[in-house]
């Protein structure tokens, strides 16, 4: 078979692995403990470290250490472990050590439910710890997307010394699809880890490595702070992912991302049967967003009405608003909690929305 | 070309496994699948059900309201289902253990007794299997070689002696619904 059959969560770790990553530190969460689980029966056997902590913030704390010694590695959580998990990722942000952190996102707040949610987008892109940080944050809507921006995601880390997060939902963790791992030639252009910690001795021919967040002076913490800066402007220029779907001519046009955008697909072709053009603009990094795009979609002058569908109580609608900046209204569509719009309630309220 | 399924059934009874084994043996005749499960914390017992989506384009939506067809391995999914079988579909009742008949007349039903014909195979654990063969007489989605195949892929070198035991209980299912037509 080219094409395998399987589990977004398996899917996930695989992709992984197949980039290079061989150090998984985790504590079991639904609906993403088949990310440890796979881990833990595959990196022992190719010599990479598996290991199950005692809490998300040991973990957190593990990714921190072999982070620090230059090594790919990644943790895995579900929304209640991942808030637990973000001191830890404000030190790596801090300590300028690239990581991936997979966050396969359930209702909240609290333990909420087990079941798909987009309520973690604040969380994520708006900081969620502390300090002027940010992660780059990327949002498969399918398996298949999953795996390829996994593999991105360690040479995004690599290349800008940042966390960098897989922002999913429990479908796409629970869900099984056909899956390609296309061979990817291995980028030669990634920064060597000249800062990481790997050992010295009076003979190295180079200073200590030291990996700290800590910096007392103002000045020096000026500066760290002004390189993180520097370095996020860059990721926003040439990092931005964005798919525009129908979009040109659209009459009303659609902001989802994740799940919810797949549906929306699906919403957009029951829609054409009654004759309204509807079009799609799905972020795939939700940080760095795609505001011009999103701007420059919505702002034609064929777009009427614009609406932002999440499994929220409406939270990167505040970001498309921003991106049309009061050109035009932006509604929403969305529950908090775990209700999943079906693409025939999608459509039924873009003609409840739709401008005269 | 849009196929809408679902199946469904107590945890145990082996509706995702059916479910798996439709959409491998759809994406091994080339076509765009997805299964979802609609998952809880137990693991026996409660409620199963997955939908799985056959296309001939990628499959946008995984989520199923009203099936092409429907499986219902137990009394709670008939009451559950039954009203989601779009006009023309098909309804599959496990009627070993659901003694009530589908009060609809517009669509296909078929009453497949899959654990007493398992019994009679000599093993009940292939009792989703009989229910397999009877939804792929009726619907004609796919090939029964394919499901084999995609059996064979799930069951590993390991376990493919089970193999002819399996195939026996989907040709067993299909007969059932050649003689209900």
């Amino acid at each position: 078979m080219a094409k395998e059959f399987m589990k977004g969560c398996e899917a996930i770790a695989e992709a992984a692995i197949q980039a290079g990553c061989h150090y998984f530190f985790g504590y079991p969460i639904t609906p993403q403990t088949e990310v440890p689980e796979y881990m833990a029966a595959k990196l022992p056997k190719i010599g990479g470290c598996f290991l199950q902590a005692e809490s998300e913030v040991a973990a957190i704390n593990m990714v921190y250490g072999a982070a620090g010694a230059g090594a790919r590695v990644m943790t895995s959580s579900s929304s209640p472990g991942v808030s637990l998990k973000l001191e830890g990722i404000s030190y790596l942000a801090g300590a300028e050590l690239p990581a991936v952190i997979v966050n396969m996102m359930r209702g909240g707040p609290g333990l909420g439910s087990i079941q798909a949610s987009q309520g973690d987008y604040f969380q994520t892109t708006k900081g969620g710890g502390h300090g002027d940080y940010h992660v780059i944050a990327l949002a498969p809507s399918t398996v298949q997307e999953a795996i390829d921006l996994m593999q991105d995601a360690f040479d995004l880390a690599d290349m800008y010394r940042t966390p960098t997060m897989l922002l999913a939902d429990g479908t796409i963790g629970q869900m099984m699809e056909p899956v390609e791992f296309k061979p990817r030639e291995k980028r030669t252009d990634l920064p060597a880890k000249d800062w990481a910690t790997t050992g010295w001795g009076p003979n190295s021919n180079r200073p200590r490595a030291v990996v700290n967040s800590l910096y007392i002076e103002t000045e020096e913490l000026q500066e760290m702070n002004d390189r993180l800066q520097a370095r996020y402007r860059m990721i926003e220029e040439k990092e931005t992912r964005v798919e525009l779907y129908n979009v040109e001519d659209a009459e009303v046009i659609l902001c989802a991302y994740g799940t919810v955008a797949r549906i929306c697909k699906s919403a957009v072709a029951l829609a054409a049967k009654q004759g309204v053009k509807v079009g799609l603009v799905r972020p795939i990094t939700i940080w760095p967003f795609p505001k011009k795009a999103v701007h420059d979609t919505i702002a034609q002058d064929s777009v009427k009405t614009v609406i932002t569908i999440e499994i929220s109580a409406g939270q990167m609608v505040e970001d498309v608003r921003l991106a049309v900046n009061g050109e035009k209204e932006v509604q929403f569509f969305g529950k908090p909690g775990s209700y999943c719009p079906t693409a025939e309630e999608i459509c039924e309220k873009i003609m409840e929305m739709r401008r005269a | 070309m849009l196929e809408q399924n679902i199946f469904a059934g107590f945890g145990g009874q082996g509706a995702l496994l059916m479910g798996q084994l439709l959409a491998m043996a759809s994406m091994i005749e080339g076509k765009e699948v997805s299964w979802l499960p609609s998952y809880g914390p137990e693991m026996r017992g409660g409620t199963a059900n997955c939908s799985v989506v056959i296309s001939d384009e990628p499959v946008a939506s995984p989520l199923v309201t009203n099936a092409n067809s429907i499986v219902v391995l137990n009394r709670p999914s008939l009451t559950k289902f039954e009203s989601h079988v779009i006009p023309g579909g098909n309804l599959f009742i496990n009627s070993s253990v659901i003694p009530e008949k589908s009060e609809r007349n517009d669509i296909n039903v078929y009453y497949v007794p899959m654990t007493e014909v398992a019994y009679e195979l000599g093993n009940v654990k292939v009792s989703n299997m009989v229910m397999l063969g009877a939804f792929v007489e009726a619907t004609q989605c796919v090939k029964m070689e394919s499901i084999v195949e995609a059996l064979r892929h799930k069951l590993g070198e390991k376990k493919a002696k089970l193999i002819p035991m399996n195939e026996e209980a989907l040709n067993r299912g299909a007969q059932i619904v050649k003689d209900q037509k």
